[in-house]
């Protein structure tokens, strides 16, 4: 549908000035001075700096530390956003049946997406917790021994995995939910007369109408893994134990901001976007639609 | 006919039990800080587990508010949320109405050019922000919480899709009645985009509530510290940590956005989530 237009060549700039004016000195600006320092090696504070060409790429391709950074990112956010998504799934078709009081159970299903990445790791890194996490001592009663979330590489990566997947649930089942109510009864009406069985009907049917929404949430769930998990990782594993859980974004804060690697962390800035920039392509070609960071 | 009923019923209670389950799982974690947010210390650490209220309900949220600053440190955190969601929406339904009921040269362009900044959050040029907004001398206060972040292209976004979507025959009238662009904003507009006012606010709210890498990063000096970081502050001394005061400080910093999403989920559910089935 074409809206009439009203008139003018100058006003529509004077309407969209506060937000280019924005966009460019606080978007593009950075991020085109973030591709320049990544081809430079910067001293402390950044009193002299070298020019030094893709160095700080090759640096980063040949650390083994880089590397399994990368690879702690792939592991994490896989697990994040297939589980959570499934997860997310099953708990909006529950929610999506017609029964009483189900726009309370819906409220009691999607408010975490309130929460903040710090304060749902600040929970579960205490509920976890030798000693007196309320987790730890039913582990005690079934397995007869108390585990060391923190202390071991591959619990320390579950916590931080519960807990994300916790904290996105309500984000996606919100998703979830809006793309099965929009979902035309007569197709599922149809399909049930066919005499397809509930499990063949969901996968050949649901599960397939409502792909663009499982798309959409691919997407900005492996963002939300890019980045947001930040202040979960910085809250309660700090990274570790021995870097189980040095995630891309957590690896390139302490180079820029412990370190003073302004150089290099600049390199890793690249890399992700690079990588941001891959799957917003990729979501464009697929679907066509647009990418909300929440921003 | 008795047999069919008596299915349907029994599958309600099915689908019942399922969800209060379900919801239970999803809540447990935080009745949990909030049992332990009552105890004292010592409460705290009995074993086995206490998951009843303790005796330090007001002792422990005092202590958070007063001795780790909570309080100032919300304080802030609401000034800068409220600054972007009052101008972010006011710059985003600007640029929504220029894109929408405009025709002006180089329009796919700029719209492209706002587009592409979905790209960019603000983690991927955090080095060069940095040193853009330390430049500026931003570094203790508010502006640099706030000035980066008063535009973005989700907002635009929203309100473009959502003014396409509104009959063009009320622009006809409206020129009729010989309102300008802003008249017709305010007051043809506006009325009919609260979903879209509704879901940006929450959006933005929350979003700026919960920042927490760049506050960080950029505010040196406590006074100006936002509430996530403060509560980074409280847990990182981690084998004294008294955790009673660390549960009342995370069950505070998730109150507001709470509320505000209490209030306003239909909206963003309308304005938002369904708007992405389009």
């Amino acid at each position: 549908m074409q809206a009439a237009k009203f008139k003018g060549k100058l006003l529509p700039f004077v309407f969209l000035f506060p937000t280019l004016v924005i966009l460019v000195a606080f978007l593009y600006y950075p991020v085109i001075q973030t591709f320049r320092l990544s081809t430079y090696r910067v001293a402390f504070l950044g009193l002299k700096k070298k020019f030094i060409g893709l160095e700080n790429f090759v640096d980063l391709a040949k650390d083994p530390g880089y590397l399994h950074t990368l690879q702690v990112t792939a592991i994490i956010t896989a697990v994040v956003v297939i589980g959570g998504l499934a997860l997310s799934l099953a708990i909006a078709m529950l929610a999506n049946r017609d029964i009483r009081g189900i726009s309370i159970y819906r409220i009691l299903l999607i408010w975490p997406y309130a929460l903040s990445p710090a304060v749902a790791g600040v929970i579960w890194l205490f509920m976890f917790s030798p000693g007196f996490g309320a987790v730890n001592y039913l582990m005690f009663r079934v397995i007869g021994t108390e585990l060391n979330w923190l202390g071991n590489p591959r619990l320390a990566v579950t916590l931080i995995i519960v807990a994300s997947i916790w904290k996105n649930l309500g984000y996606n089942v919100v998703f979830y939910l809006a793309a099965l109510q929009n979902l035309n009864p007569e197709v599922l009406e149809a399909a049930s007369i066919d005499g397809a069985n509930a499990w063949k009907r969901f996968w050949s049917v649901t599960f397939a109408l409502i792909s663009p929404m499982t798309f959409f949430l691919l997407i900005t769930n492996i963002t939300y893994s890019f980045f947001n998990l930040f202040g979960m990782i910085d809250l309660v594993t700090k990274g570790g134990p021995l870097d189980a859980t040095n995630v891309m974004i957590y690896n390139l804060y302490r180079d820029g901001f412990e370190y003073y690697k302004t150089g290099l962390a600049a390199a890793q800035s690249v890399i992700l976007f690079v990588a941001v920039i891959v799957l917003t392509i990729i979501q464009f070609r697929t679907s066509g639609r647009h990418v909300h960071y929440g921003g | 006919m008795k047999l069919i009923i008596n299915r349907k019923t029994r599958q309600n209670i099915m689908t019942h039990a399922a969800l209060i389950v379900v919801c239970l799982l999803v809540l447990m974690p935080v009745l949990f800080a909030l049992a332990k947010s009552t105890q004292t210390r010592a409460q705290v650490f009995h074993y086995p587990p206490q998951l009843g209220p303790g005796t330090a309900f007001l002792d422990n949220y005092r202590t958070a508010w007063n001795t780790f600053d909570l309080g100032l440190y919300m304080k802030n955190s609401l000034i800068i949320a409220f600054i972007v969601m009052l101008f972010k929406t006011i710059f985003s339904m600007l640029a929504g109405l220029a894109l929408v009921y405009f025709d002006f040269p180089f329009k796919n362009g700029v719209f492209y050019f706002i587009l592409f900044t979905l790209m960019m959050p603000t983690e991927i040029m955090i080095i060069a922000l940095f040193n853009l907004v330390s430049d500026l001398g931003w570094g203790n206060n508010y502006a640099a919480l706030t000035m980066p972040f008063l535009a973005s292209a989700t907002g635009v976004f929203l309100f473009r899709q959502h003014f396409s979507s509104i009959p063009p025959h009320l622009m006809d009238a409206a020129r009729v009645d010989g309102a300008g662009p802003l008249r017709f904003l305010w007051s043809v507009l506006v009325p009919m985009s609260w979903n879209t006012v509704g879901a940006m606010a929450l959006i933005q709210f929350i979003y700026m509530w919960n920042m927490y890498i760049w506050p960080l990063v950029i505010i040196r000096e406590n006074a100006k510290q936002v509430v996530q970081v403060g509560l980074r502050g409280m847990t990182a001394v981690q084998d004294t940590t008294n955790w009673g005061v660390v549960m009342a400080g995370a069950v505070l910093a998730m109150l507001p956005p709470l509320v505000i999403f209490i209030l306003l989920h239909e909206q963003f559910t309308r304005g938002f989530a369904l708007g992405q089935e389009k």
